[in-house]
């Protein structure tokens, strides 16, 4: 890469964001970041969002045992202080988190309580939209992370999801991130290379959407080149690693759930040192309405399975250990079960931190279950205050810009 | 001229996209005759007629008891996951067919606004069944679609009015009622939803028989205050005053207005307080001034994208071999949009949204099959043409209106391999849009 396009991606990727420039770049000399062997700054973090959809019942995710007015809002449902998987004498996961049990105890997993907005919704699309978009107040068209794409030059390479289809978080104004879906394979493409580039260009007055279509032919481009080489070297290393014994651990093996190939695809962009700052990946079926327990307890598993498998492969590595990873739900559910053995759509709920820069333990302050608001939960910090911290934190950026003048960030959360 | 750009215009968006025969037929005809056409057909349509609806037979799961063993079990919901993908595969078949397309299209629209999906209904019958309330009212008054709506079997389990009783309340479907399907966010509080639930309690649907029927020891009688108005209110009674709100007919004019002229271009305001059936509503829509400055405007649905393609390629889905029928399917899928199955209860994005990285790849896929499958006699036109000439041929058979120089100069050399021609005609950004 020729210095003034590694300056260019310097500067779009953020990692020089603009204050730093500013500020004469204090942090790391430009031409440090110029000599670098990668292509991307090796002081650079990277953010690894996953959403899970449907809205976690998270009273049963970190479960308040020793409540009585938990044990009495769910007779059927509640855990007891024998199944949880024990924080504290108050405070459990749920049974199924074994591995993120193991996790808060080597101080890798933040657990941030109560996290909700003002004037909570109860429809998942709406709320969801609201977690998406980082405004509650008003209809918004972009994603918060579309936005901060915006902010540092649009390229898609910056913001990957490994979903079948790109979540609206990505969505920005004026780019959208890259959407590579973790079953593509390498079959030969049915329109060659040269039509892909001259589609790619784009006309002077077309209208919106014939222009976004022709931009998305440059974006494959792009894309495609960064993954194949992605790929390449993670099948090289295992071909070196004698492979044939060894199961392979690529993201289109269909053996592993959902999230834990789209982790490993992450995991394998990190470790070859991409430029993409934010990884999406998601999993969905948390809308228990009825016959919760069983199934929050599978699905719960296969998060535990994921998120453990990816922290400990991401702590391996210098790369990796500068990678957060923030998980979160739509909404929590009522603390009072229903008569399906389900509960409906609450309000506040727990957000998980976990990385290497992460400061372990419970932060913020638990919702109080006797003080409810019409049967729900009382958020006690801001999701904005969690974004904010990510933004400012993990992706250099000032959270401002993106999330509405917003001032409010974690304490102490993230190193 | 104009008028013939207008009829065009016209055709792109009332149909899933219009052969360049339904053009020349319109051209002749004019646009007060096309838009009458469209709007109101005459007769029975022919097309339909040809693709009958599958004859399902009752849910497979119907006669599954507890005393079933787990291969029975099995069995029938293997059964039923057939029937669900005959469904889609039918209906693809149909809205190729259709002579009255508008008709058709109409019922994709509200399958996307009423967004219910088959893999939490399970049953073909029932998505099937909800197809028909679609057709039988939905061209009429919104109040007579909203009361069938809310005692529609496959939306009262999509959306766990199975599960709301006197004692039990679910909000899930008066939320939905409420926020997606006729009033908007922020024309209702949160003691509405608790409210509109009570009001909808009792109606439980029998699996099989694949009726919903009101079970009225489940409802709750009671006085109830929805929107600030009192009464013993029932399923019905709650239908008629949300379909009767100002606010239901603005709302139902934007969704259709974001789908036919597109989001980017301002609702009317000579819309927002329509009232009247809907087809009186889509007249007023197509007529608009607005509409015609519209062009080039909206990014195509996907179904809209492969359907229109299938039209103008001479391909019935219907005919394809097995395989391909599978492959149109995952490829739909891979574009993000399958008929009856809808992301979620919010149904399908609209604009940039359908332009990813990841849909583009699944769409040049699905652009090889069809170009592949194109029936004999276009391909055969398309090769009998000068290969210098064919690039606007090409633009004939697509009913593009014109190709950019960029798209012209990626055309050209492919203009030797009529096949590959085709596949880059479908994918390019001006077929993209319409």
């Amino acid at each position: 890469m020729d210095i003034l396009t590694r300056r260019r991606f310097l500067l779009a990727s953020g990692v020089a964001g603009a204050g730093a420039l500013a500020a004469g770049a204090s942090a790391y000399g430009l031409a440090d970041l110029f000599d670098t062997a990668g292509d991307r700054d090796p002081q650079a973090r990277t953010l690894v969002l996953v959403t899970l959809y449907g809205g976690n019942d998270g009273l049963n995710t970190v479960v308040p045992y020793s409540d009585p007015a938990y044990q009495d809002a769910r007779p059927e449902l509640a855990y007891s202080a024998d199944e949880v998987r024990r924080l504290d004498d108050q405070i459990g996961l749920n049974p199924a988190l074994t591995g993120l049990h193991r996790l808060y105890g080597d101080g890798r997993l933040a657990i941030v309580r109560g996290v909700g907005y003002p004037t909570p919704d109860r429809s998942h699309f709406r709320s969801m939209d609201i977690w998406q978009t980082a405004r509650p107040d008003r209809p918004e068209q972009t994603g918060w992370l579309g936005r901060w794409l915006d902010g540092v030059g649009g390229d898609p390479r910056l913001a990957v999801s490994f979903e079948p289809t790109l979540p609206p978080l990505l969505a920005g104004a004026h780019s959208a991130g890259a959407a590579v879906p973790v079953t593509e394979r390498k079959a030969r493409r049915p329109v060659g290379d040269q039509t892909l580039a001259r589609l790619a260009v784009p006309e002077p007055g077309e209208p919106a959407g014939q222009a976004r279509a022709a931009a998305c032919f440059a974006d494959l481009r792009a894309v495609d080149t960064m993954i194949t080489e992605v790929r390449d070297a993670a099948a090289a290393e295992e071909a070196d690693e004698g492979g044939d014994d060894q199961p392979a651990a690529t993201a289109t093996g269909g053996a592993r759930g959902s999230l834990a190939a789209q982790l490993d695809l992450v995991a394998q962009c990190v470790e070859a040192g991409v430029s993409s700052r934010v990884f999406s990946a998601s999993l969905g079926g948390f809308d228990t309405h009825a016959d919760e327990k069983q199934l929050q307890a599978v699905l719960l598993g296969q998060v535990d399975k994921a998120l453990t498998g990816f922290v400990d492969r991401m702590a391996g590595t210098e790369p990796g250990r500068k990678v957060v990873v923030a998980v979160y739900s739509e909404f929590g559910r009522r603390v009072r079960a229903n008569a399906s053995d389900g509960t409906d759509h609450g309000t506040a709920s727990d957000v998980f931190l976990l990385g290497a820069g992460v400061n372990g333990g419970l932060h913020g302050e638990p919702p109080d279950l006797t003080r409810l608001d019409d049967g729900d939960l009382r958020f006690t910090t801001d999701f904005r205050d969690v974004y904010a911290s990510l933004l400012e934190r993990v992706l250099d950026t000032d959270p401002e810009q993106v999330l509405a003048g917003w001032r409010g960030r974690l304490s102490g959360v993230l190193t | 001229m104009v008028d013939q750009d207008a009829v065009v215009h016209l055709l792109r968006r009332a149909t899933f996209g219009p052969t360049a025969a339904e053009v020349e037929a319109a051209g002749r005809a004019g646009l007060a005759a096309t838009l009458d056409r469209l709007l109101s057909p005459v007769g029975a349509d022919p097309g339909a007629a040809a693709t009958p609806a599958p004859d399902l037979g009752a849910d497979p799961y119907a006669g599954i008891s507890k005393e079933s063993s787990r291969e029975q079990r099995q069995q029938a919901q293997k059964k039923r996951a057939e029937q669900a993908r005959g469904l889609v595969d039918w209906w693809l078949d149909r809205m190729v067919v259709a002579e009255h397309q508008l008709t058709e299209k109409l019922v994709f629209f509200w399958h996307g606004h009423w967004a219910t999906s088959v893999r939490k209904v399970r049953s073909a019958q029932l998505m099937l069944g909800q197809l028909d309330t679609f057709r039988a009212y939905g061209r009429g008054p919104f109040e007579d679609l909203v009361r069938a709506m809310v005692r529609d079997p496959a939306l009262i389990l999509w959306l766990d009015g199975q599960r709301n009783t006197r004692t039990a309340p679910n909000e899930n479907l008066a939320r939905e009622l409420m926020e997606l399907f006729t009033l908007g966010i922020g024309h209702y509080t949160e003691a509405d939803v608790k409210a509109g639930a009570r009001a909808l309690t009792g109606w439980q649907v029998d699996r099989r028989t694949g009726q919903a029927r009101f079970v009225r020891r489940r409802h709750d009688p009671a006085e109830k205050t929805i929107l600030g108005r009192t009464a013993a209110f029932d399923a019905d009674s709650y239908a008629r005053l949300l379909a009767a709100r100002p606010e239901a007919g603005a709302f139902v004019a934007a969704r259709l207005w974001a789908r036919f002229a597109g989001a980017d271009v301002p609702l009317p305001a000579a819309l927002g307080g329509a009232a009247g059936t809907t087809t009186e509503l889509l007249r007023a829509l197509l007529t608009q001034a607005a509409f015609g400055q519209a062009r080039g405007g909206l990014v195509k649905q996907p179904v809209e994208w492969a359907v229109g393609a299938m039209r103008q390629l001479g391909i019935r889905p219907g005919k394809l071999p097995e395989q391909q029928r599978r492959e149109l399917v995952n490829r739909l899928a891979g574009m993000d949009q399958v008929p009856l199955r809808p992301p979620s209860v919010g149904g399908w994005p609209a604009g940039p949204a359908w332009l990813t990285t990841s849909s583009l790849q699944a769409r040049m896929r699905l652009a090889a099959l069809l170009a592949g499958a194109a029936a004999p006699e276009v391909t055969r036109r398309l090769a009998g043409t000068a290969p210098g000439d064919r690039p606007d041929a090409l633009a004939r058979l697509l009913v593009v209106d014109r190709w950019t120089p960029r798209t012209r100069a990626a055309l050209a050399p492919l203009a030797d391999d009529p096949r590959r021609l085709l596949v880059a005609g479908l994918v390019s950004p001006e077929y993209t849009v319409s």
